[in-house]
């Protein structure tokens, strides 16, 4: 199916599953605006969200299944592979933390259902993000996304932990975005326009790979969106941001708001700035810091929701080596490893919610202690998640780093796979404590893991995640055939058919 | 006309904007800060689409509508960590550390 993005019907069509989510999250505002006080209410709430992303999923199934691709000139919004497997990682993802979220909001008696309608602007804000095709849609869906979780992490207002949290994710947000923004501003003042595809035209045809100020507009971007993949230095908010958020928040904030920012930055990398070398460089030591503080300070680490904190920063610094890579294979490890870090963290911050009644924030890792002979499963399901993320073969999180490694190895980034590999064998002295705690220390009182309470939803989430990972580590073949085709689609030459910008300014230049 | 000088104007105003973000310790006076980085980027678009057309000027709305559901949430937030605190001095605000 082709679409010519110029006239609205086809317009109309590549945006369904944006679309679909837009009508559902008004429609559940309206709904909420008159029934917001029982529990049953939010339990309404929640399943019209879940019938919302399965709906915006389906569209995107959809136009994935006919092949959808954009004829003509280049317009706001991509119509790509890249695009929809995103779309579903980022709908999984949001329906996977809608699930958690059921017993969690009337456990702790949060009986807000905006958080529902928040959740799914969220959505909607990474899929244009993800989805768009030029710098202004990038920071538009960027925006609405960041609102709605600032909203969110500090969403139950008992908790002056959580406003505290909200705070500091949304003062340093804000700047972050401003940074972004003036990186767009030079950009576009650089090269005239605003898309990714002409932007990556005109630094070929004008030469433009040195000018000044498209080089200080793409370090510009890159501060940006290092502040929201959290990469060191500038990760300074997110440990405390994840402390104090309510748990399914700080799992989506891991995971969803993680992968959209990093879905987009490798679009933006991929299809405008391809022709720059500089941004390797920048990138390569983001990702070499990342590694190595984000696993060193999380060795220091003494409770399970901090410690989980710093492991995302680190996994943010191997994505990122995928990204350094610069390849199509490094593409491809990208999305695969994004998928398996998805399900890995959503499982264990699922766990830490049901581990933590009345402040997970106090769960050390030490009260993990026999968890095994009290709650054989749950401690199976956190053994799994930890051994993902350490990368043990036999789980979907060794697959991703061996395909991030045989990328890295593959551009000749061979000090930046040595570093991977150094830096996996320190996080094992976070990941295996855990595991230590929970198989081979007694029990500190008779029957101390009865009060952790997952829920059949709940319960549900874990096991699936599980069951992922560790499906995906067996047989990854169908997941990196899409993640090929989908890398590689970032990478495909757009078409040169369409009238040029007007030419830059002279300043600057 | 006056693109250099225009520029230049922006380039200040946004790095003021920065220095105020680090430098001072009220949330609010920080927010404040971030606007002005904002507007420098306003005005840096304004004074591009002399020479690029009209779509620098098209930004400038959006980024005002962006600021402006920024200031929303962020009120509402400082709020509530006023509720909490009675201050919104961050030197105050350490519940989060380590």
């Amino acid at each position: 199916m082709s679409l010519d993005l110029a006239t609205s019907r086809d317009l109309l069509r590549a945006l369904l599953p944006e679309l679909v989510l837009t009508l559902v999250g008004m429609a559940l505002l309206l709904v909420i605006a008159w029934r917001h006080r029982t529990a049953a209410d939010l339990r309404v709430a929640g399943w019209v969200t879940l019938a919302g992303l399965a709906a915006a999923g389906a569209a995107a199934w959809w136009l994935w299944w006919h092949t959808a691709h954009a004829l003509g000139a280049p317009a706001m919004i991509a119509v790509d592979d890249f695009r929809f497997v995103a779309d579903g990682l980022l709908l999984g993802t949001a329906g996977l933390t809608v699930l958690v979220s059921f017993d969690y909001l009337e456990r702790e008696r949060l009986l807000a259902p905006e958080y529902y309608a928040l959740l799914l602007f969220a959505t909607l804000g990474m899929m244009l993000m993800v989805g768009g095709e030029d710098l202004m849609v990038v920071f538009l869906g960027l925006e609405l996304m960041s609102v709605a979780v600032y909203a969110l992490a500090g969403i139950n207002r008992h908790s002056a932990a959580a406003a505290e949290a909200a705070l500091k994710y949304f003062l340093l947000g804000a700047f972050a975005s401003a940074f972004l923004l003036y990186g767009i501003a030079l950009v576009y003042g650089a090269t005239a326009t605003t898309n990714l595809s002409l932007i990556g035209v005109q630094i070929r045809t004008l030469g433009l790979d040195n000018s000044p100020m498209l080089l200080i507009g793409l370090g510009l971007l890159l501060v940006g969106f290092g502040f929201k993949v959290a990469a060191v230095p500038f990760h300074m908010w997110a440990p405390d941001v994840y402390d104090g958020s309510p748990t399914p928040v700080t799992g989506y904030m891991a995971t969803a708001v993680k992968a959209a920012a990093f879905a987009a930055l490798l679009r933006v990398l991929g299809e405008a700035f391809g022709g720059v070398p500089a941004w390797h460089h920048i990138v390569w030591w983001l990702a070499v810091a990342t590694m190595v503080v984000g696993n060193l300070v999380a060795l220091a680490q003494r409770t399970l929701k901090r410690m989980l904190a710093y492991s995302s920063i680190a996994h943010a610094g191997y994505l990122l080596v995928a990204v350094a890579a610069g390849t199509s294979a490094g593409s491809a490890a990208f999305v695969f490893y994004l998928v398996a870090y998805t399900l890995t963290t959503l499982a264990a911050f699922a766990l830490l919610a049901a581990k933590g009644r009345d402040g997970e924030r106090d769960v050390l890792i030490d009260d993990l202690a026999g968890l095994a002979s009290g709650r054989p499963w749950l401690a199976f399901a956190l053994a799994i998640c930890m051994l993902s993320l350490l990368g043990f073969p036999g789980t979907a999180g060794f697959i991703g780093k061996w395909y991030i490694l045989v990328a890295a190895t593959g551009a000749r980034q061979l000090p930046l796979a040595a570093i991977l590999v150094l830096t996996s064998v320190i996080s094992a002295g976070y990941y295996l404590s855990v595991i230590m705690a929970m198989y081979m220390q007694p029990e500190p009182f008779e029957r101390a893991h009865t009060a952790m309470r997952i829920g059949r939803l709940g319960g549900a989430v874990v096991a699936v995640s599980v069951a992922g990972v560790l499906f995906l580590g067996i047989r990854p073949n169908r997941l990196l055939d899409l993640a090929k085709t989908s890398g590689d689609g970032l990478r495909a030459g757009p078409a040169v058919t369409t009238p040029a910008p007007p030419s830059p300014p002279s300043v600057g230049r | 006309m006056l693109l250099g000088p225009s520029l230049a104007v922006s380039a200040v105003l946004f790095a003021l904007g920065v220095a105020g973000v680090l430098l001072r310790r009220n949330a609010i006076v920080i927010f404040m800060c971030v606007e002005l980085m904002l507007n420098a980027v306003n005005l840096t678009f304004v004074a591009l689409a002399q020479q690029l057309g009209v779509a620098g000027q098209i930004f400038v709305f959006f980024v005002m509508a962006v600021a402006a559901a920024e200031a929303g949430v962020g009120l509402a937030i400082m709020l509530a960590i006023y509720r909490h605190r009675h201050t919104v001095n961050l030197q105050n605000i350490n519940l989060l550390k380590g």
